[in-house]
């Protein structure tokens, strides 16, 4: 096969909006102002579990300057991102269930004003039983959902694909490890703002930094009782996402119901304290893994479990929860595979997507395992994952559907690159290497709510001076997924990508895109930027056959032209192209869409792991330890990753270096932790995350697989590359120390225990010890695919 | 609430404001100047994202009274292309993909700018050490501490 020539494709570009982003000139939203605009502050429970009995903003309502003040009463309706998991209000009602959660709001006129106005509010409180944790939510306690005593279990899940009894009598060797994974927050720079302006026409305007424009639409459609017609959402610039703003939030419908009870434009913008109660992160989950293995490392059955501690409210956590089970089998063949999970309620900040969503957990106890299960068996970390990977375009047992797949070229390449086989068990003592692997969706295959339109639409106009603008409802959240768009259409039409005008996020003005949320843009809204632009094309390049009298098979379009390649006399500039297309077909514009094909598999909750495609990863991490103090230094990091292909070799080997950074803050210092059930330090300050000085040389590695389905084969990279770091680093720590932290974050005071434990002679283990005791009920029993049979 | 005229240089050019006496100089520069470049992310100190520059020396305009610079010049990111031309700084942040949701990034410029004002070609770990006070959660780092060298090289 001969390489495509392509001319922006694959190169690695500046962003287009890089310009504005050095000046200064990105207009985040709480950047934004209005004439006349009000300041809007949340009054936030300082209980975990209470009932309100009183509450009074009379004396809030006569301070000079407050122009509006609302409760629960003024937001009766609930909502929730997830259609089935419709449990929160804007403002509480009744009761509060965790510190943090919004009770009332102030518009004043400025932030001052406001702040006085929120300690004027009385609300008085009757405590009730809390729920701080997974061992407790598995106790009959005071409801958190509902009246009453119970387990504060949101939802169970279990479900056995194949017959994992018969796989464990085929298995020479059976091993079983306990892991916990404690939660983690997204700590974006830029806090969460949302500018609501209701105006004199009855329509509601809302700038917010969001990463689901669309999700927000509908959330506000429901809550505020008004027309989605009547209501536009505008996702300004995200300051930083990382799944920390997919949710509809408090604070965005708060300030839409200010502005309308006010007539004036509110802002609010939370405070970092805020943000952390907002949270969303990373679920703590606790693990329980066993596994049948042949003598050569082949596995022959994997039983996985998992207890997820949810916090307050549903959010996306039935997803979540299905994560934790669903991709253990997207590397390794699991020929027989039973899944158990439950997720529980807990008086905490809500937990939801991160970066990862509900799969860096379990990537990190089966990657753990793996390494143990490799000592027992006298294998390498190398050979037990290689013995069992993969086939690139094949069907897991769980029903997933593999195409392209490059991970024995990334294993094979991070093994080299970073001398993997020369220093594993051969470093000086304190020094060790670790590897691991994964792989993550590009895009889930189906929508949060249920319907059979497009997931992604774009649409594309050209002006008669050959002016291209696109428009697309993804929201750039960093990732750079306007510069990716704007890459797609410039290849197809010619032009140099800088040049076209990108109007994205507006539900006014762009057509659907699901969101910037599961690693779904470039696939899905590449796809249909690639369809549009192709249509476009088509239609230019018709006109411009027949005004050259020629026919469309020998045009091509490139460099600014239309035209016979090779014969500068048959060519004419786009614009001169495309004024011949309007002449003769009237207005040029054209519109594409994607939707994903249909991979569920037969059986419930097979809609969670479904993609159109996966990427895989491979790290290897190299850390140098200190025995006595039990600190961690991360000497290097070589990761590779099977990005499809590269559409900007410079936002790829961004996103890789980001997760890098962001798996290596996970893995070592970042823990949304609680003391009870309150935050212990929601502060930047006390939420420690890598600073410069803490992070190591990162060697990206690209691998091109070329996937089938992707736009120029291009597969995504915003997620896959943090998933493998943890692991790796648990596993450097090992070959470092001899020592086994099966609990995240991997801070110097457990790498000391596990050395104590050691040197008395123990195993030089610390982590949990087992998970609580639940009863799952009967397995949903699913056949395995047809081609799997033995 | 004392409301007080306060002159300020800011960018080269003087401005003088009626503002709150305990107004910060982040405040100032947002809300009463417009000037919404500088960020915040947390407004106590610990981001860095609000960094700016008095007369040359990196500070966290959210500490920072707005009466206290009185009297000194206070550069922010919307000063640094002279002309409209954009500094070496800026052009090899877009060049090398230093920012990628560009919320720390003015915080970032400013920072760097300062510590190449002083050192004309710092070392990687000199880059690490003055900016280590500056947050970002996209990147990892390494693009920005690449930009910063490719700034010094080409002339600042």
């Amino acid at each position: 096969m001969i390489a495509p020539r392509f001319s922006f494709v694959g190169s690695g570009r500046p962003r287009v909006d890089a310009g504005d982003q050095v000046s200064g000139r990105t207009v985040f939203a709480d950047d934004m102002s209005l004439p006349g605009m009000l300041i809007g502050r949340q009054l936030r429970s300082p209980h975990g579990h209470a009932r309100i009995t009183r509450i009074d903003v009379r004396r809030a309502l006569a301070l000079e300057g407050v122009e509006a003040v609302i409760t629960g009463a003024d937001l009766p309706i609930t909502y929730g991102i997830l259609p089935v998991s419709q449990d929160e209000h804007a403002l509480a009602l009744e009761r509060v269930r965790y510190v943090g959660e919004p009770v009332a709001a102030v518009a004043a006129v400025d932030a001052e004003t406001a702040a006085r106005g929120l300690e004027l509010i009385e609300v008085e409180y009757e405590p009730i039983e809390e729920t701080a944790s997974i061992d407790e939510a598995a106790t009959d306690r005071v409801l958190i959902h509902g009246e009453g005593l119970g387990r504060n279990v949101h939802r169970a899940a279990s479900l056995e694909f194949g017959d994992v009894a018969t796989g464990f009598e085929e298995a020479d060797h059976i091993r079983e490890d306990v892991y916990d994974f404690r939660g983690s927050t997204h700590a974006a720079l830029e806090q969460h703002a949302a500018v609501a302006s209701f105006g004199t026409d009855g329509r509601l305007t809302i700038w917010s930094s969001t990463q689901v424009p669309h999700y927000l639409h509908r959330a506000l459609e429901k809550v505020l009782e008004l027309p989605a017609a009547q209501i536009r959402v505008v996702a300004t610039p995200v300051g930083g996402g990382f799944g920390g703003k997919t949710d509809p939030f408090s604070h965005e419908i708060v300030a839409a119901r200010l502005s309308m009870k006010t007539g004036r434009p509110v802002k609010i913008t939370l405070s970092r304290e805020e943000v952390f109660y907002t949270h969303r992160g990373r679920h703590p989950v606790l693990m329980w893994v066993r596994t049948g293995f042949r003598r050569d490392g082949t596995i022959t059955a994997m039983h996985f479990r998992t207890h997820l501690d949810g916090g307050a409210f549903g959010s996306y956590g039935l997803a979540t929860l299905y994560y934790t089970g669903a991709l253990q089998t997207t590397t390794y063949r699991i020929p027989h595979y039973k899944f158990e999970g439950v997720r529980v309620f807990t008086n905490k900040p809500p937990c939801g997507p991160k970066r990862g969503h509900g799969t860096p957990q379990p990537r990190f106890a089966l990657e753990c395992h793996l390494d143990a299960a490799a000592a027992d068996l006298g294998l390498d970390p190398v050979t037990i994952r290689v013995r069992n990977l993969v086939e690139p375009y094949s069907t897991t047992v769980n029903y997933l559907r593999i195409t392209s797949c490059g991970l024995r070229e990334c294993i094979e390449k991070v093994v080299a690159a970073s001398g993997f086989g020369d220093k594993h068990g051969k470093l000086p003592p304190g020094r060790g290497v670790g590897l691991a692997v994964s792989a993550y969706m590009t895009g889930a295959g189906l929508p949060i709510y249920f319907n059979d339109m497009p997931q992604s639409e774009v649409s594309i106009k050209v002006d008669r001076g050959g002016g291209v603008t696109v428009f697309s409802m993804a929201a750039d959240v960093g990732q750079g997924s306007t510069s990716v768009l704007a890459t797609i259409v410039g290849e197809v039409l010619g032009l140099d990508p800088a040049t076209l005008a990108m109007v994205t996020a507006d539900t006014d003005l762009t057509p659907v895109d699901l969101g910037s949320y599961s690693s779904r843009v470039t696939f899905m809204a590449g796809n249909a930027a690639l369809e549009a632009a192709e249509r476009i094309r088509d239609t230019v390049v018709a006109a411009v056959a027949d005004e050259l009298g020629t026919t469309r098979d020998v045009l091509v379009v490139g460099d600014g032209r239309v035209g016979v390649e090779g014969a500068p006399e048959k060519s004419i500039p786009w614009p001169d192209a495309v004024r011949a297309a309007i002449s003769r077909t009237g207005p040029l514009a054209a519109s594409g869409s994607y939707t994903a094909p249909t991979l569920a598999g037969p059986y419930k909750g097979s809609g969670v792991g479904i993609s159109p495609a996966y990427s895989f990863s491979a790290a290897v991490v190299e850390v140098e330890c200190d025995a006595e103090t039990g600190h961690v230094r991360v000497e290097r990091v070589w990761l590779a990753h099977d990005i499809g292909r590269a559409l900007n070799s410079l936002l790829v080997e961004g996103q890789i270096e980001g997760g890098v950074y962001m798996g290596l803050g996970e893995a070592l210092m970042e823990e949304q932790a609680y003391r009870g059930t309150l935050h212990r330090g929601p502060s930047l300050l006390d939420y420690k995350m890598p600073t410069f000085l803490d992070v190591p040389p990162v060697e990206s590695i690209l691998v091109e697989t070329v996937d089938p389905e992707g736009p120029f084969g291009a597969k995504e990279v915003g997620q896959g590359p943090l998933l493998p770091v943890i692991p790796a680093v648990a596993n450097a720590i090992h070959d470092a120390l001899g020592v086994r932290i099966d609990e995240v974050p991997i801070t110097p005071d457990k790498v000391v225990r596990a050395m104590r434990d050691l040197a008395r002679g123990g195993s030089g283990r610390v982590g949990p010890a087992s998970v609580p005791e639940f009863d799952f009920g009967r397995a949903n029993r699913v056949a395995v695919p047809e081609g799997l049979r033995p | 609430m004392i409301d007080r005229i306060l002159t300020l240089s800011v960018n080269g050019r003087e401005h003088r404001v009626l503002t709150p006496d305990h107004r910060t100089l982040l405040e100032l520069l947002r809300e009463d100047l417009r000037l919404t470049g500088t960020k915040h992310g947390c407004e106590l100190g610990e981001c860095g994202a609000c960094t700016v520059l008095l007369d040359g020396t990196p500070v966290l305009s959210c500490l920072t009274l707005a009466r206290s610079a009185e009297g000194h010049a206070v550069t922010t990111v919307e000063g640094l292309a002279a002309g409209g031309v954009p500094a070496p700084l800026q052009d090899a942040f877009t060049r090398l993909g230093a920012a990628q949701c560009g919320y720390c990034t003015p915080g970032m410029l400013m920072a760097a700018s300062a510590l190449l004002n002083s050192v004309l070609d710092p070392s990687t770990a000199e880059i690490q050490e003055a900016l280590s006070g500056n947050l970002c959660r996209c990147t990892g780092y390494g693009k920005i501490v690449a930009a910063v060298r490719l700034a010094a090289r080409s002339g600042r």
